[in-house]
C-alpha cells in the first residue's frame, strides 16, 4: 500500500543522506521525496511517498523515528490530509496546436511560464489524479520533457506537525 | 582563555570522566596526540591496528559498563575502524570513536589520507558527527557520549579535521546534552505491563527468552529474582549469557542454532514467550514461521524497531529492561498470594523441562583424541567460572557458549551480531585494561587468532596478562562443519596452515605453551593462569569435531541434529 509520510528533521548537513541511506540499506521503497526548510529555519520538512505492507511501514516509521536527527514522523494514511504536486511540462507548440494547449492549461488552471517559437513550458499543480489527467490529455500533442516535484502534504484543519518542547536530558545518563 | 581544539578535546574527555582510550597515531591525530602528552588521568593504550583499537574499546565497554573510546587517524586509520564499529553497533555497545580528518579546506578534494568516514560508517553507527567549527567541539563530544550510552547504546563516530584541532576557542563543557529529537523511553507503559502480567498469570508453559539488553541494562539480578518469583525457566541468547547464573536450576542454556535441546524444545512447546532485551535474531529463532508456534509473545525492549521486526509480538513493552523488571516485580510483590499459585501452575512444565535437561544434556563423544569441549570445561573448572571470557567467532565461540557456565553478567564478551573473527583477542586486551587484576581468557581458534595476532605486541608492551586458548584444529572449523554436513566434505578453502603459535608468542616476548593430549590440559592451563604475562596456549584438538546440537539453516528449532 502507498503511504505519504511527513518528517520534521534537523536542518543540518548530512540528514538527507541518513534518511535515504536508511531506505536503501533496509530495502524500503522511495517513490518520491521532497525536502525544504520549514517556517523554523533550524528544521526541514520532508515528504516521502513510499510503499509497503503494514509490517514494512511499521518498520519504516520506527526506523525513521530512531534516527537522531529526525524530530517527528507522521504517516498521513491515518489522518485526513491534503497533498499537492507540481509538474513542469515542455510541449510542442505548433501553430495549429497552440489554441488547444492554451485551452487545456486554462481548464486545468495551469500557467505557461516559458514560451519559444516551437514550445510552451507549462506549470500545473494539483493532486496526483489531476496531474495524471493533464499529462494524458497533453501527451498526444507531443511532450518534449517533463519534471515532477513529488507531492508535499499537510493535515487538514487545525492539526499541525509540531515540535515538542525541548526536554532536559541528564547528561551522560545511561540506561538502568 | 582560549584553547586549541586538541586541548578542548582532552579537557572534554576529562570532564566526561574518561580514563582510558585505545589509539593509533597518524598525521591527522598529531595535534591531539601532542595535547595528550603527560596527561596521566587518561590511560592511553596504543594498539597495532586500528580495528583492534575499536575492539579493545568494545571489550573495555562490555566488561566495565563504561563507554569505550578509540582514537585514530584519517583515511586508512579511519577505514580500519569500520569492522570494529559495525561489531559494536550490532551488539549495542556504548562507544565513541574519534577519527581525525584532513583540514576542512581539503575535505572532498581526495586529499592524502582522506576518507569520508562519516559517510562510510553512517549505516553502522548510532550517530555520527563531522566537527566543522572548533566552537562546536565540546558540545558535540558531550552529545556523542550521551547518545552512545543512553537508550539502546551504540557506537558514535566523531570526525575531527586537523585544522579544527589546532583552531582556538573558549572552552566550557556543557553540563547536559540537549537533543530535542532524541528522547529514549526508559519506563515501561504501566497498562502494557499489567496486561503482560495477566498473561503470565494465565500461562502454563512460560519461557523467559533474554538477550544482551539484560546485560546492558544491568538487570541480571532483577531477571533472576523475577524468574525465581514465578518459576519461569530462562534461556539466553549468545549476547544474554551471564544474565542469569549459568548453573541456576531455572537456566536452560542458550537457544538457537547451537542451543541446548531443552531450550529449543521449551521454546517450541511454550505457551508464553517473555522476550527481554533480545531481538529475535535468525540464529536464535530458526525458521520464524515455526518459532514458538503455540505461544503468545511479550517483548520488552528499549528499541521500538526491535519489536515486531522478525516475529509478530502480542504485547510490546518499550522500556529499559531493568526498569520494566522492577515494575513487574512490584506487581508480583503486591499480589503475592495470586502469584504464588503460579509455582503450582507451572510445576508440570518444569518437570517436563527437567526431563529434557536430564535426557538430552550438552555432551560430546569422549575418545582418545583431545576434545575442544573438554578444554573449555577445564577452563571453567580451573577458574571456577571467575574469569572474563572473550571468544573469537566460529566453533570456539559456540563451544564456549555451551560449555562455560557464565555465572555473572559482563563476563562473556563475544561478537554476537556481526560475528567478527579477530574480535576476541583485542577485546580481551580491552577487558584486561579495565580490570588489570582479573583473569581474562580469550577462547580462540587457529583461524580467528591470526586476524588480530599483531596485538600480542600491545599485550606485551602494556604488560597485560591476557591468556589466549587457541583451539587449534587446523581448520576454519565452523565452515568446515557446514562443508561436512551440507557440501559432501569438500573442504575447499578451510584447511589452514598456521605458524607455530608457541614460537610466535615467544617472538613477541609473550609466553607460549602447548597442549597435545588430555593429561596435559590441567597442568598447562594452571601454569598459564598463574603466570603474570600474556600467554598463548596452543591446544591441538581433534580436527574434525563438530558443534552439536545444530539446527540447520532455515529449519525450525525442534529439528536439531544431536551428537
Amino acid at each position: 500500500m502507498r503511504h505519504t509520510i511527513s518528517l520534521l528533521v534537523e536542518n543540518e548537513f548530512g540528514v538527507l543522506s541518513r534518511i535515504s541511506g536508511l531506505f536503501s540499506g533496509r530495502g524500503f521503497n522511495i517513490e518520491s521525496l521532497c525536502v525544504a526548510e520549514s517556517l523554523d529555519p533550524t528544521v526541514s520538512t520532508m515528504t516521502i511517498v513510499t510503499t509497503g505492507n503494514d509490517a514494512i511501514l511499521e518498520q519504516i516509521l520506527k526506523q525513521l523515528n530512531k534516527l537522531i536527527n529526525v524530530i517527528k514522523v507522521v504517516d498521513f494514511s491515518e489522518i485526513d490530509y491534503v497533498s499537492r504536486e507540481m509538474v513542469l511540462v515542455k510541449v510542442n507548440a505548433e501553430e495549429k496546436t497552440r489554441p488547444e494547449i492554451l485551452r487545456m492549461v486554462e481548464i486545468f488552471r495551469g500557467k505557461i511560464i516559458d514560451v519559444s517559437s516551437r514550445s510552451y513550458t507549462i506549470m500545473i499543480t494539483g493532486d496526483e489524479a489531476k496531474l495524471k489527467a493533464f499529462i494524458s490529455l497533453i501527451k498526444p500533442l507531443g511532450i518534449k520533457e517533463l519534471v515532477r516535484t513529488g507531492p508535499i502534504a499537510m493535515a487538514r484543519g487545525e492539526r499541525m506537525l509540531k515540535i515538542k518542547e525541548k526536554t532536559d536530558i541528564k547528561g551522560g545518563e545511561s540506561n538502568g | 582563555m582560549k584553547r586549541t581544539g586538541a586541548q578542548i578535546f582532552v579537557e572534554s574527555l576529562k570532564a566526561e570522566g574518561i580514563d582510558t582510550i585505545f589509539c593509533y597515531p597518524g598525521g591527522a591525530t598529531l595535534n591531539i596526540t601532542d595535547a595528550l602528552t603527560d596527561i596521566s588521568e587518561i590511560n592511553q593504550v596504543v594498539v597495532r591496528h586500528e580495528q583492534a583499537a575499536v575492539h579493545a574499546a568494545d571489550g573495555y565497554a562490555r566488561a566495565s559498563g563504561k563507554v569505550g573510546v578509540a582514537l585514530v587517524t584519517s583515511g586508512p586509520g579511519a577505514t580500519n575502524t569500520v569492522t570494529g564499529i559495525a561489531t559494536a553497533c550490532m551488539d549495542s555497545i556504548p562507544m565513541v570513536v574519534f577519527s581525525c580528518q584532513v583540514n576542512t579546506m581539503l575535505i572532498g578534494n581526495d586529499a592524502f589520507q582522506e576518507a569520508d568516514i562519516v559517510g562510510i560508517t553512517r549505516p553502522c553507527t548510532k550517530h555520527s558527527y563531522l566537527v566543522r567549527d572548533v566552537k562546536d567541539l565540546a558540545k558535540i563530544i558531550k552529545e556523542a557520549f550521551h547518545i552512545a550510552a543512553s537508550g539502546r547504546p551504540g557506537p558514535v563516530l566523531v570526525d575531527i579535521p586537523k585544522d579544527v584541532s589546532s583552531a582556538l576557542a573558549d572552552f566550557k563543557y556543557p553540563e547536559k546534552a540537549l537533543i530535542r529529537s532524541y528522547q529514549p523511553t526508559y519506563v515501561g507503559h504501566p497498562g502494557q505491563i499489567k496486561k503482560a502480567m495477566r498473561l503470565i498469570l494465565h500461562s502454563r508453559r512460560p519461557v523467559l527468552y533474554t538477550g544482551g539488553g539484560v546485560i546492558l541494562s544491568n538487570a541480571s539480578l532483577e531477571l533472576t529474582r523475577f524468574a525465581e518469583a514465578l518459576s519461569i525457566p530462562v534461556t539466553n541468547t549468545l549476547m544474554g549469557l551471564g544474565g542469569i547464573p549459568g548453573n541456576h536450576p531455572l537456566f536452560l542454556g542458550m537457544l538457537g542454532m547451537h542451543g541446548t535441546y531443552s531450550a529449543n524444545m521449551a521454546i517450541t512447546e511454550s505457551d508464553l514467550i517473555i522476550a527481554m532485551g533480545a531481538r529475535f535474531d535468525d540464529r536464535a529463532t530458526g525458521k520464524t514461521d515455526e518459532f514458538a508456534p503455540h505461544a503468545k509473545i511479550i517483548h520488552v525492549d528499549i528499541d521500538p524497531t526491535s519489536i515486531s521486526k522478525n516475529i509478530k509480538v502480542d504485547i510490546p513493552i518499550v522500556g529499559d529492561t531493568r526498569n520494566v523488571l522492577i515494575q513487574m516485580l512490584k506487581i508480583v510483590e503486591n499480589e503475592k498470594e495470586t502469584y504464588r499459585q503460579q509455582h503450582r501452575n507451572v510445576a508440570e512444565w518444569i518437570e517436563k523441562i527437567t526431563g529434557w535437561k536430564k535426557n538430552y544434556p550438552l555432551t560430546y563423544q569422549k575418545n582418545s583424541t583431545l576434545k575442544p569441549q573438554y578444554v573449555i570445561e577445564r577452563v571453567y573448572e580451573l577458574t571456577k567460572g571467575k574469569a572474563i571470557i572473550t571468544t573469537e567467532v566460529g566453533q570456539n565461540q559456540m563451544w564456549t557458549a555451551q560449555f562455560f557456565k557464565f555465572l555473572k553478567p559482563r563476563t562473556c564478551l563475544t561478537s554476537g551480531g556481526l560475528g567478527t573473527m579477530g574480535y576476541g583477542f583485542p577485546a580481551a586486551i580491552g577487558a584486561q585494561v579495565a580490570f588489570p587484576r582479573s583473569l581474562v581468557v580469550d577462547i580462540a581458534g587457529d583461524g580467528s587468532i591470526q586476524m588480530n595476532i599483531q596485538e600480542l605486541a600491545t599485550a606485551v608492551q602494556y604488560n597485560l596478562p591476557v591468556k589466549v586458548v587457541i583451539l587449534n584444529n587446523g581448520f576454519l572449523g565452523m565452515v568446515r562443519q557446514w562443508q561436512e554436513l551440507f557440501y559432501e566434505k569438500r573442504y575447499t578453502w578451510t584447511h589452514l596452515h598456521s605458524p607455530d603459535f608457541v614460537k610466535v608468542a615467544e617472538a613477541y616476548g609473550a609466553v607460549g605453551l602447548r597442549i597435545e593430549n588430555e593429561k596435559d590440559v590441567d597442568k598447562v592451563l594452571k601454569e598459564a593462569f598463574k603466570n603474570k604475562r600474556p600467554t598463548f596456549i596452543d591446544v591441538h584438538v581433534n580436527p574434525e569435531e563438530c558443534v552439536y546440537p545444530m539446527v540447520p539453516a532455515g529449519a525450525s528449532l525442534k529439528e536439531m541434529l544431536l551428537v
